[in-house]
């Protein structure tokens, strides 16, 4: 499968990556790793007519503590995050799920922030985001904004960015310490979930996100007020299902997804302590 | 548009289509063939070769992406005279192959792993290789292969 033919340009500079949307706009597709669009290109899925090739901006590549926050590059490799000695003392839970993306060759290539301006509902790493309280920076013409992550999911890998703003940094609260639990139904090891949950517990309280339980990543409300109300694990997961609206597909219908998420949700909960 | 490339140590330039996939590339530009088509869809690792170092799967990645680096094929693991690599020789050892298909993938998977993990166990090679599809169902010996190359103390180096 040959994808359907553009034109390539690689900006080696934040500036001139930004400089490139301006100058093609809604023609133009950002590459990073290129392992969510290009598999969509080989499908003729999607056609841009450019592809800015961002991957080789290596001042966006990093994990560090910063102010209260793990900040991650957007271009930041999941291998490289996986393996983050920052990530896995002060964000522990967004290392191991970095670590559980695709295969060892697709976290090798992959990127953090292509994997969340993708807005593909079953991606793992938007649930982390979201249930960690993250912040997500992006920069435009116009200068730098930042986005909480339960505003950046718009709708069907959609997300808030405007065509001429690209994700250049990842921005999660300082969790060292903090209880965690990441459970993901897949087929076959390598293969997106059929349904995830990731919940962690902070001094803050407990997040918990959903994968692949709507048209975009989800966070649980429902779930996180009942344990800030005091419920068990077992009695937050029964509202796991609640304001999700999952596909039914040859690997499970609506109410098989939604009996998985709270049984997901249960032991994520469990595994975070709650 | 013009790309060139480091691939098993040499230079390559070619004129190729921004949108030939680095599979491609290698297998009709360049001419080696080792690098087999699997799947085509990111799944297989029939088409895993070294990025820097690193293994990918090289239908999902445009050989423009990669100008200027460092790609290494099957075809780089043997020395001069044809003497095979540690990887290689495990697998001929260890009986590692049936069909074949998989295996040029599988090999540089397993050189990818070993130098991220130079003492991995069985189950750090069943989880590293969860990337890699075997339609022979033979696995076994793949994984007493890489478990033999990892104690050649060439590859602990």
């Amino acid at each position: 499968m040959i994808p359907a033919p553009f034109d390539y340009l690689r900006a080696d500079s934040l500036e001139e990556a930004i400089g490139l949307l301006v100058e093609h706009g809604d023609d133009a597709k950002l590459l990073a790793g290129g392992h969510s669009l290009l598999p969509l290109m080989k499908l003729r899925l999607a056609q841009p007519a450019v592809l800015i090739d961002i991957g080789h901006i290596d001042e966006l590549s990093y994990v560090r503590d910063d102010d209260g926050d793990v900040a991650i590059g957007a271009l930041t490799r999941h291998h490289d995050i996986a393996t983050s000695a920052v990530a896995r003392i002060s964000a522990p839970v967004l290392a191991h799920v970095a670590g559980q993306i695709g295969d060892p060759q697709v976290r090798h290539r992959g990127t953090i922030g292509g994997s969340i301006a993708h807005g593909d509902p079953a991606s793992d790493l938007p649930a982390v985001a979201l249930a960690m309280g993250g912040t997500l920076v992006v920069q435009g013409p116009n200068g730098r904004r930042e986005i909480d992550a339960n505003d950046f999911f718009l709708s069907f890998f959609e997300v808030a960015l405007a065509p001429d703003e690209l994700l250049i940094e990842i921005r999660v609260p300082h969790a060292p310490n903090s209880q965690w639990g990441f459970e993901k139904l897949t087929k076959r090891a390598q293969d997106w979930a059929i349904v995830g949950a990731v919940a962690v517990r902070t001094a803050a309280g407990v997040g918990v996100g959903l994968v692949n339980m709507g048209p975009v990543p989800l966070r649980s409300n429902a779930v996180e007020s009942a344990v800030a109300a005091g419920a068990t694990a077992a009695q937050a997961a029964e509202l796991a299902a609640e304001g999700t609206e999952p596909s039914a597909d040859f690997n499970g219908s609506v109410a098989y997804r939604q009996h998985v998420a709270r049984v997901l949700v249960r032991r994520a909960l469990e595994k975070a302590g709650v | 548009m013009q790309i060139a490339m480091t691939v098993n140590g040499n230079t390559q330039s070619h004129d190729v289509e921004a949108r030939t996939l680095l599979v491609y590339y290698l297998r009709d530009a360049v001419g080696l063939t080792g690098t087999n088509v699997g799947c085509d869809t990111t799944s297989c690792g029939a088409c895993t070769v070294l990025l820097n170092g690193q293994s990918v799967k090289s239908c999902t990645v445009l050989a423009a992406q990669v100008a200027g680096e460092q790609v290494m094929t099957i075809e780089g693991l043997a020395d001069a005279n044809g003497t095979m690599g540690p990887v290689q020789q495990s697998f001929q050892d260890c009986h590692g192959l049936q069909c074949g298909y998989c295996t040029p993938g599988m090999v540089m998977a397993i050189t990818s792993l070993l130098v991220e993990n130079s003492d991995p166990t069985e189950e750090d090679i069943r989880i590293g290789l969860e990337g890699n599809l075997c339609r022979c169902t033979g696995y076994h010996n793949i994984v007493e292969s890489a478990l033999a190359a990892s104690r050649i103390p060439e590859m602990r180096s």
